[in-house]
């Protein structure tokens, strides 16, 4: 029981690691018209209503951090966001089943949406930087299309390696039975 | 029933707890830089290693990206870049002549160079912000390679940015194109100083603003070069920053503002030079300033 328990914290730093990398090394080469899109949000929203709010909220904490150390000028502001989104995206996790891809799609589209949002005021607004239809037409919009381009390619092996590890779970539950 | 309740209820607390460590940690790392210290050093032995490593991977793949440009466009390229090498191997036997002659003249006059040539160390770009909102990116050395904050960072021939945070083998550099960075430059034919700011909305047409320059007498036309000016106190002098792409005089017919096409290629940046030299140093204000 144990040891598989250890093995879903190791996947999941791995999973997470690999985003990180994947974020900050592999797609700033990757830029589709000026934006990347944002790999890290996908994973958090992702273990939130596939794992459940506090899943998504450990998951997202420690994304947020991670951005906060490479490219934050505050700790804690990314960490924040990202937090509040996989407890959002955990509530979900009741109407969530894994055969639908459509649900996944939406809650990642909007997180996105919410996610640009929030750092415009969070940021730019406070420093009376009114342009908001700029920034919602040239960075918000695009990042979420291209994050849902990302998606479509992602979301799978994350569903594959999750459903891996709860078929793994039930059989060990079911021998100690 | 009883025991989903006391999930969703120890889920909020965590929720609630992890929030206020947040704000906690942002207010602390908005008064002090040694908040950030613990975390940091996670990220030196952890990410920053392996981050070197993958970063090849995605060089790799950007020149992948790249090679889906058509051959025609290409070709094309070529034989204009052709004619240009042509054009400007003339130019440069020129240009050598002339300054052969500078430098006999130069040691006639025994002339100082205006600048000292300053100590500059090499390094390679190894991550970049991973948000679309701000132009911030990692290099592979660090304090233990003697860079220190505030040292400028140069790309090619023109200045890329500024150190804004060192750990022990990697530096974290704020470009002039960020939307929160200021740099006070001046017309290199001119002398008159302006304030460069960098813009997120123009970042995509690959410009950077400038304004408050004094609007006299001296003719300044698209294509002059801007370089740091003698007032700033983070920039040395005499960087090249870009060059004039559209000038208007504003609406107060006291100052000009317009657009600069920075001399660096923000998109492409792999390799940049730090000069090991901080203008505090070199004024001696290193005390008085802080």
């Amino acid at each position: 029981m144990k040891s598989i328990k250890i093995r879903r914290i190791v996947v999941t730093a791995v999973i997470l690691l690999a985003a990180y990398l994947l974020q900050t090394a592999v797609f700033p080469s990757l830029e589709i018209a000026g934006v990347k899109p944002n790999f890290m949000l996908i994973v958090t929203a992702s273990f939130g209503f596939m794992r459940g709010p506090r899943e998504g909220m450990i998951v997202g904490f420690i994304s947020g951090l991670l951005i906060d150390i490479q490219s934050g000028d505050m700790i804690g502001f990314y960490a924040l966001i990202y937090l509040i989104a996989g407890y959002v995206n955990g509530v979900f996790e009741q109407i969530y089943f894994d055969e639908d891809i459509k649900l996944p799609l939406l809650l990642i589209t909007g997180t996105d949406l919410l996610y640009g949002m929030s750092v415009y005021f969070l940021t730019f607004l406070l420093r009376s930087d009114f342009n908001f239809p700029y920034y919602f037409n040239r960075i918000i919009i695009p990042e979420t299309i291209y994050t849902i381009a990302i998606t479509l390619i992602a979301y799978p092996l994350l569903l594959y390696v999750n459903r891996r590890l709860e078929e793994e779970e039930k059989r060990s539950a079911s021998r100690f039975v | 029933m009883k025991k989903k309740n006391q999930i969703t209820r120890t889920n909020r607390y965590i929720l609630i707890g992890l929030s206020v460590f947040c704000a906690f940690m942002m207010v602390l790392s908005s008064f002090s830089d040694k908040a950030a210290g613990p975390f940091r050093i996670l990220a030196n032995v952890t990410v920053v290693p392996l981050q070197q490593g993958i970063n090849h991977v995605g060089g790799w793949l950007g020149d992948l990206k790249d090679n889906f440009a058509t051959l025609q466009q290409l070709q094309e390229e070529n034989d204009r870049l052709k004619e240009q090498v042509d054009a400007l191997t003339t130019e440069n036997n020129y240009l050598l002549e002339e300054s052969y002659e500078y430098e006999r003249l130069q040691e006639l006059y025994e002339l100082d160079q205006n600048y000292a040539e300053y100590e500059k160390t090499a390094a390679h770009v190894i991550g970049r912000d991973s948000g679309n909102w701000f132009n911030t990116f990692t290099i592979d050395k660090g304090s233990l390679d003697g860079i220190e904050a505030d040292m400028n960072v140069l790309a090619g021939s023109g200045l890329a940015g500024i150190v804004t945070e060192v750990g022990p083998t990697w530096s974290k550099v704020r470009s002039i194109i960020d939307d929160s960075t200021n740099v006070s430059g001046m017309v290199l034919s001119t002398s008159d100083t302006c304030i460069i700011s960098g813009d997120l909305s123009l970042m995509s047409t690959g410009q950077i603003a400038f304004d408050q320059m004094e609007n006299n007498d001296n003719v300044v036309a698209v294509g002059d070069q801007i370089v740091t000016s003698y007032i700033s106190d983070k920039y040395l002098q005499g960087i090249l920053i870009g060059s004039v792409s559209e000038i208007n005089v504003d609406s107060n017919n006291l100052t000009r503002s317009g657009y600069i096409t920075p001399a660096v290629d923000f998109r492409n940046i792999q390799e940049v030079l730090v000069i090991k030299t901080t203008k505090a140093e070199l004024t001696g204000e290193n005390d008085a300033g802080e």
